[in-house]
C-alpha cells in the first residue's frame, strides 16, 4: 500500500522524536492527538487574550482551568477501556441520579436549575454527555449490529430519559447535545438509512402537531430564533455586527489584537460565543482556515483512532466523540457566520468558560485509553 | 432463539462502522464546505462592503419612538401636547474622555456641573451606543452656541425630539399627571423593548394610568453613521449601503377626558393660596367635571429635567405641592355627613321628621359629666331634623346617634361610597376610613383599644373621630344625595380616539348599586333640608346661595384638625393657621335636577359655609351657565 504523507501522519507511523513517543505510549497519551490538542489550546489562548480586551486576570483563570483539564484527560487516559465499559452503567445511573436531584434541590443559576453543590458546585448534564454515549455503546456492546427494532426501542429510553430530565432544567441546547451524542452512536452502529429517513419525514408533521399546541409567545421566540432580523434590537445585533467583524477581517486579518470590532466592543459575546468572529477579524480568512484545519485534523485523528477500535463499545464510543466534537465546531462557526440561528454553543477549547472545557478534555482521554490499550485487548 | 449472545460478526460489523464512518466523513466534509463558502463569501467577495462598515461607516439601529398620544378635555381643548425641542445628548462610545467632555461642556455652561456624576454614572451603565442625554430643551442661544463649538465635541450633539408639554400645566396638573424620565424601575415594569427611543413615560395621574394606551409602539430603521455617530444619507444605488426597510412607529391613542378645562381654572384660581381640594362630578353618569388640589404644580419641570436640589425642594415644600389630595388626602368629613345619617335614622326609626329635641349647646352621655358641645356655644333652642340639618345642630345629630348605634352608621354611610375606593381611574386613590366595631377590633392591638366606646358613637355623628374621608368620596356621596339614591363609578376617562382613523372608543359610565333607601320622602326632606342650608332662612351657607338664578343644596362641614380642652375657648385668631378647623363644603345644583355636584376641602380654612361654599358656588354658577368670565 501506498501512503502519502498525510495519511502517514493521521496514522502515527512518522517519527521525528521516537523516544518520547515511546514514552507518551507508556503513559498512554495519544502524541497526534496530544500534540494537536496542545496547538489548539494555544491559539485559543492567544485570540482569547485579544478577546477579553488583554485582561490578564480572566485570561490566568482560563489558563489555569485548561491546566486542570489537560490533567482530567491524562488521567482519564490511564484507564483501560474494559473497566470503563464495565462501569459504564453505574456511571450512566450516577448521572441520572445527580440529574433528579438537580431537579429537586439544585442551585439556580441564571434562571435555570443546573447546579449541584456537592463540596464543588458543578453541572451534572456535564456527565451525561459522555456517559449517554457510552451506555448505548454498552448497550450494543453484546448485541447484534445493525440494531434490532427492539433493541433500538431500549436505546431510545437511554437516551430520552437525561434529554427530557435536562430540557426540564431547562437546557435545552445542552439536552439537544447530549441525544445527539447517542443517536451518533446508533448511526454508526449501522442504523438503517431508510429507518433514518423515515424518522426525518415524521418530525416534519410532527413539528406541526408540536407548533399548533404551542402559546403565542412560544411561537414568537421560535420565529425569532429563525429570522434574528425580526428582532434587530436584540439577538440580530449580536448576528449583524459579526459579520461585519469577520467579513472586514478579508484575506489576513486586521492583526492581533487590532480589531476594530472586538477592541471598540462592537461585538458581543466576542470572548465566549462569538469569539470565531475575533479571529476572522484579526486572522482574517487565513486565521480561520487554519484554525478549521485543525479541528479537522482532531476528529480526523478521532475516527482513526475509532476505525482502529477492537471491540464494539470501544469503536462505537471514539467515533461518537469524535463526532460531536465536530458537531459544536460546526454548529458554533455556522452560527456566528449567519447560516443557522444563534443558540448557546461555544467554539470548544477555545471560547472563554471552563465547564465544558473539562468535559472535552475527559473525552479526548477516553479515546487516547481506547487506542493506546488496544495491544492488552483480546482480539 | 438467542439462549446465549448473539454471534457477533467482527468483519461485518467493521465493515459497517467503516461505511458509516466515511457517510459521517462526506456530510461533515459538505457541512464544513457550506461554512468555508460562507466565510469566502464574507471574507474576500464581500470584504469591501463590510471593511467599509467596520472602518468609517457602521450600521446602527436606530428606534423610531412613537409619538405619545395627546389629551383632550371634555370640549376638546389640547391639554397634553407633543412640542418639538432640541436636547443635547452623547453617545458614549464616541467619546474618548467622557470625564473631559462634561467638564468642557459645563464650562461652556449647557449642563450644569452638579450633573457630571450622575450622567457619569448613566453613561457608564450603557449600551455604549445609546445616547444620553445631557440637557432637555435646549433654547436658540444654547443651540447656536453649541453649533459654534461642536468640532470639539466629538460624539456630542443635539437632536430635535418631541418633548410633552401642558399648555395649562398647574390647572390639569393632578387630573393628568406628568410624564417624568424613564427610569430603571419603569424599564422593569413596561416591555423595554418598545421603550428604546422613549426617553419619558407617565408618572402618575392620567399619564400613569394610561400609559399602555398613550405609548403606541416603537419602529426601528438601521441607520449608516460615521465614526462620529452623525447619520450618513443613503445612496440608494450604492449597494453596500442598501439597507432592509424598517417597521414604522404606531403613535400612541389620544384621549378624551370628561373634565371641563374652565371649571378646572375657576377652582384653581378660587383655590389660590389656600392648601385644599376641589372635585366636581356629574351625578347623572359620574364624570368627573373638574378635579384639582391646590397648590398645583407645574408639570413640564419633569420633562425639562430639573437638577436634584430643585427636585428635592418640590418635595420637601411643606405645602406638598406634589401630593393629589383630591384622591390620595383624607379628612374628618366633619357635618357633611349629617345628611347621609339623617337618611339613615329615619329609615331605621330612630328618629323621625317631627321629632323635637332641645339643644341647650351641649350633650352628656347619661351617667356622665363630660360636655359634648355644639359649635354654637349657647345652643340651637329646639330643633327638628330638618331644623337640625339647615343650622347644623351637632347636639340632635349626638342624641340620635345612640339609637342609630356605629354598625348601622357603618352600614348606611358604606352605601354613600364612604371608608372605601371609589374606583376611579387614577393611581394611589386612599379607600379613608369609616369605622365600627368590627374595625376597631382589627385595628387594635390592645385588648383595652379594641372596646368600641358609646362617645366615639357620638363623636362620630358629626363626622369626627376616627372617621376619614377624601374630597372625592365626598364628591361621590354628594352626588348619590342628588341622584336621591342613585350611584355611579366615577371616572376621568370619556374617550380614546386612534389618531390616524379618527375610530373613538367610548367610556360608558358604570352604575353602583343604589343606597338602599326606597322611601321617596325621606329623601325629599333631607335634600330639601340641604336646599335651605343654602337658601332657607336660617341655613348656615344662606351667605353664599342666597340670589342665586337656580336652586342648590349643600352642607357645610368643620373638621377639628385638633381637640380643644372642655370649657375652653377656640379663638382663630390665636391659633397657628395649621391647627384650624378644615373647611368642607359639599353641593349640588340644580335641585330638581342635578347635573353637578361639588366637594371643596380648604385645610385649616375654618368654615366651610365661609371659605369653601363660595368656591363650589363659583363652580356651578359657571356650568349653568351663569358665570361671569372669571376664566380671564
Amino acid at each position: 500500500m501506498r501512503f502519502s504523507d498525510t495519511h502517514r501522519l493521521i496514522m502515527g507511523k512518522a517519527e521525528p522524536l521516537g523516544d518520547i513517543n515511546r514514552l507518551l505510549r507508556r503513559i498512554h497519551i495519544d502524541n497526534m492527538l496530544l500534540s494537536s490538542l496542545l496547538l489548539l489550546c494555544a491559539l485559543g489562548l492567544i485570540v482569547l487574550y485579544s478577546a477579553l480586551g488583554q485582561n490578564t486576570d480572566l485570561w490566568l483563570r482560563q489558563f489555569a482551568r485548561l491546566g486542570v483539564a489537560i490533567v482530567g484527560m491524562v488521567v482519564i487516559a490511564q484507564f483501560p477501556p474494559d473497566l470503563m465499559r464495565r462501569w459504564t452503567p453505574w456511571a450512566y445511573l450516577f448521572g441520572l441520579g445527580l440529574l433528579v436531584l438537580v431537579l429537586l434541590l439544585g442551585e439556580v443559576g441564571q434562571g435555570a436549575q443546573r447546579w449541584l453543590d456537592l463540596g464543588i458546585r458543578f453541572q451534572p448534564s456535564e456527565i451525561m454527555k459522555l456517559a449517554v454515549p457510552m451506555m448505548v455503546a454498552w448497550y450494543l456492546h453484546d448485541r447484534q449490529i445493525p440494531p434490532r427494532p427492539m433493541h433500538l426501542l431500549v436505546i431510545a429510553v437511554i437516551i430520552a430519559v437525561p434529554t427530557v430530565l435536562i430540557a426540564k432544567q431547562p437546557d435545552l441546547g445542552t439536552s439537544l447535545l447530549i441525544a445527539a451524542a447517542g443517536v451518533l452512536v446508533v448511526i454508526l452502529a449501522g442504523l438503517s438509512v431508510r429507518l433514518m429517513f423515515t424518522m426525518a419525514a415524521l418530525s416534519v408533521p410532527g413539528a406541526w402537531v408540536l407548533w399548533s399546541f404551542m402559546k403565542d409567545y412560544q411561537k414568537q421566540r421560535v420565529l425569532t430564533l429563525l429570522n434574528p432580523d425580526s428582532d434587530p434590537l436584540g439577538a440580530g445585533y449580536n448576528i449583524i455586527q459579526s459579520k461585519i467583524a469577520i467579513g472586514s477581517g478579508g484575506m489576513f486579518g486586521k492583526g492581533w489584537t487590532n480589531g476594530s470590532q472586538v477592541q471598540l466592543e462592537f461585538l458581543p459575546e466576542r470572548d465566549t460565543d462569538f469569539i470565531f468572529a475575533v479571529i476572522g477579524e484579526e486572522f482574517g480568512l487565513m486565521g480561520v482556515l487554519s484554525l478549521l484545519a485543525l479541528y479537522v485534523f482532531i476528529v480526523g485523528r478521532g475516527l482513526y483512532i475509532a476505525m482502529q477500535a477492537r471491540d464494539t463499545y470501544t469503536r462505537l464510543l471514539a467515533g461518537s466523540i469524535s463526532l460531536t466534537f465536530f458537531v459544536y465546531v460546526f454548529v458554533n462557526t455556522a452560527m456566528v457566520t449567519g447560516l443557522v440561528p444563534v443558540v448557546g454553543i461555544p467554539l470548544p477549547l477555545v471560547s472563554y468558560g471552563g465547564t465544558s472545557m473539562v468535559t472535552l478534555m475527559a473525552g479526548f482521554g477516553i479515546l487516547m485509553s481506547i487506542h493506546t490499550h488496544r495491544k492488552l485487548l483480546p482480539r | 432463539m438467542e439462549l446465549f449472545s448473539p454471534i457477533k460478526d467482527h468483519h461485518s460489523e467493521t465493515r459497517i462502522f467503516g461505511g458509516r464512518v466515511i457517510l459521517s466523513i462526506v456530510i461533515g466534509i459538505l457541512l464544513l464546505g457550506t461554512v468555508v463558502a460562507r466565510l469566502v463569501q464574507l471574507q474576500v467577495i464581500e470584504h469591501e462592503i463590510f471593511a467599509e462598515k467596520s472602518q468609517g461607516n457602521r450600521v446602527r439601529i436606530e428606534a423610531i419612538p412613537p409619538i405619545r398620544g395627546l389629551i383632550f378635555d371634555r370640549k376638546g381643548r389640547v391639554l397634553a401636547e407633543n412640542l418639538p425641542t432640541y436636547q443635547l445628548e452623547l453617545i458614549p462610545e464616541q467619546v474618548a474622555d467622557i470625564d473631559d467632555t462634561l467638564r468642557r461642556l459645563a464650562r461652556l455652561k449647557l449642563i450644569e456641573s452638579d450633573d457630571i456624576d450622575r450622567i457619569k454614572n448613566i453613561a457608564k451603565r450603557g449600551p455604549y451606543f445609546k445616547p444620553v442625554t445631557l440637557r432637555f430643551r435646549l433654547n436658540d442661544t444654547e443651540i447656536s452656541d453649541f453649533a459654534l463649538q461642536r468640532h470639539r465635541f466629538p460624539g456630542v450633539d443635539f437632536q430635535p425630539r418631541l418633548v410633552r408639554h401642558y399648555p395649562y400645566g398647574q390647572y390639569t396638573a393632578h387630573a393628568i399627571g406628568y410624564v417624568g424620565a424613564l427610569s430603571t424601575r419603569d424599564l422593569n415594569r413596561l416591555n423595554s423593548a418598545n421603550y428604546s427611543g422613549t426617553f419619558h413615560t407617565g408618572k402618575t395621574g392620567i399619564e400613569f394610568k394610561n400609559e399602555q394606551t398613550l405609548h403606541g409602539s416603537t419602529g426601528h430603521k438601521q441607520v449608516v453613521t460615521n465614526a462620529r455617530g452623525r447619520q450618513v444619507p443613503t445612496d440608494p444605488r450604492d449597494r453596500s449601503q442598501s439597507l432592509p426597510d424598517g417597521v414604522s412607529s404606531q403613535p400612541g391613542q389620544s384621549i378624551y377626558l370628561t373634565i371641563d378645562l374652565d371649571l378646572q381654572m375657576i377652582a384653581t384660581k378660587a383655590m389660590q393660596g389656600k392648601r385644599g381640594a376641589v372635585v366636581a362630578i356629574d351625578p347623572r353618569n359620574g364624570e368627573i367635571l373638574a378635579l384639582i388640589s391646590a397648590p398645583s404644580f407645574d408639570p413640564d419641570v419633569f420633562t425639562v429635567g430639573m437638577s436634584e436640589s430643585d427636585f428635592r425642594s418640590l418635595q420637601n415644600d411643606v405645602d406638598r405641592p406634589l401630593f393629589n389630595r383630591a384622591v390620595v388626602g383624607t379628612y374628618p368629613p366633619g357635618s357633611t355627613i349629617k345628611p347621609m345619617l339623617a337618611l339613615a335614622a329615619l329609615e331605621i326609626g330612630a328618629t323621625n321628621l317631627t321629632r323635637r329635641n332641645f339643644c341647650p349647646g351641649y350633650y352628656s352621655l347619661p351617667g356622665s359629666s363630660h360636655r359634648y358641645r355644639d359649635w354654637k356655644p349657647e345652643g340651637h333652642g329646639d330643633v327638628d331634623l330638618h331644623d337640625a340639618l339647615e343650622q347644623s345642630c351637632d347636639v340632635y345629630f349626638y342624641e340620635i346617634s345612640r339609637n342609630i348605634g356605629i354598625d348601622r352608621m357603618h352600614f348606611y354611610l358604606d352605601q354613600f361610597g364612604l371608608g372605601q375606593k371609589t374606583g376611579i381611574d387614577l393611581a394611589g386613590e386612599q379607600p379613608g376610613l369609616m369605622p365600627s366595631r368590627a374595625w376597631k377590633r382589627a385595628a387594635f392591638r390592645e385588648p383595652a383599644d379594641q372596646t368600641w366606646f358609646s362617645g366615639e358613637t357620638v363623636i362620630a355623628s358629626i363626622g369626627q373621630g376616627y372617621m376619614l374621608a377624601t374630597p372625592l368620596q365626598l364628591a361621590n356621596a354628594v352626588a348619590a344625595l342628588a341622584m336621591r339614591g342613585t350611584r355611579y363609578e366615577p371616572h376621568l376617562m370619556a374617550a380614546t380616539e386612534d389618531p390616524i382613523t379618527g375610530a373613538r372608543n367610548l367610556v360608558s359610565p358604570k352604575r353602583l348599586p343604589d343606597v338602599d333607601i326606597q322611601n321617596e320622602f325621606y329623601w325629599q326632606s333631607i335634600v330639601g333640608a340641604m336646599n335651605d342650608v343654602m337658601q332657607g332662612v336660617r341655613g348656615t351657607a344662606r351667605a353664599v346661595g342666597t340670589g342665586a338664578p337656580y336652586r342648590m343644596a349643600g352642607k357645610s362641614g368643620t373638621a377639628q384638625v385638633f381637640s380643644v380642652a372642655q370649657d375652653e375657648e377656640y379663638d382663630e385668631d390665636e391659633i397657628d393657621e395649621r391647627l384650624r378647623d378644615h373647611a368642607l363644603f359639599i353641593s349640588f345644583a340644580p335641585f330638581d335636577d342635578p347635573i353637578i355636584a361639588v366637594a371643596v376641602v380648604v385645610e385649616n380654612g375654618s368654615s366651610g359655609s365661609r371659605v369653601a361654599a363660595p368656591i363650589a358656588r363659583a363652580l356651578m354658577d359657571h356650568h349653568l351657565g351663569y358665570g361671569d368670565d372669571a376664566l380671564q
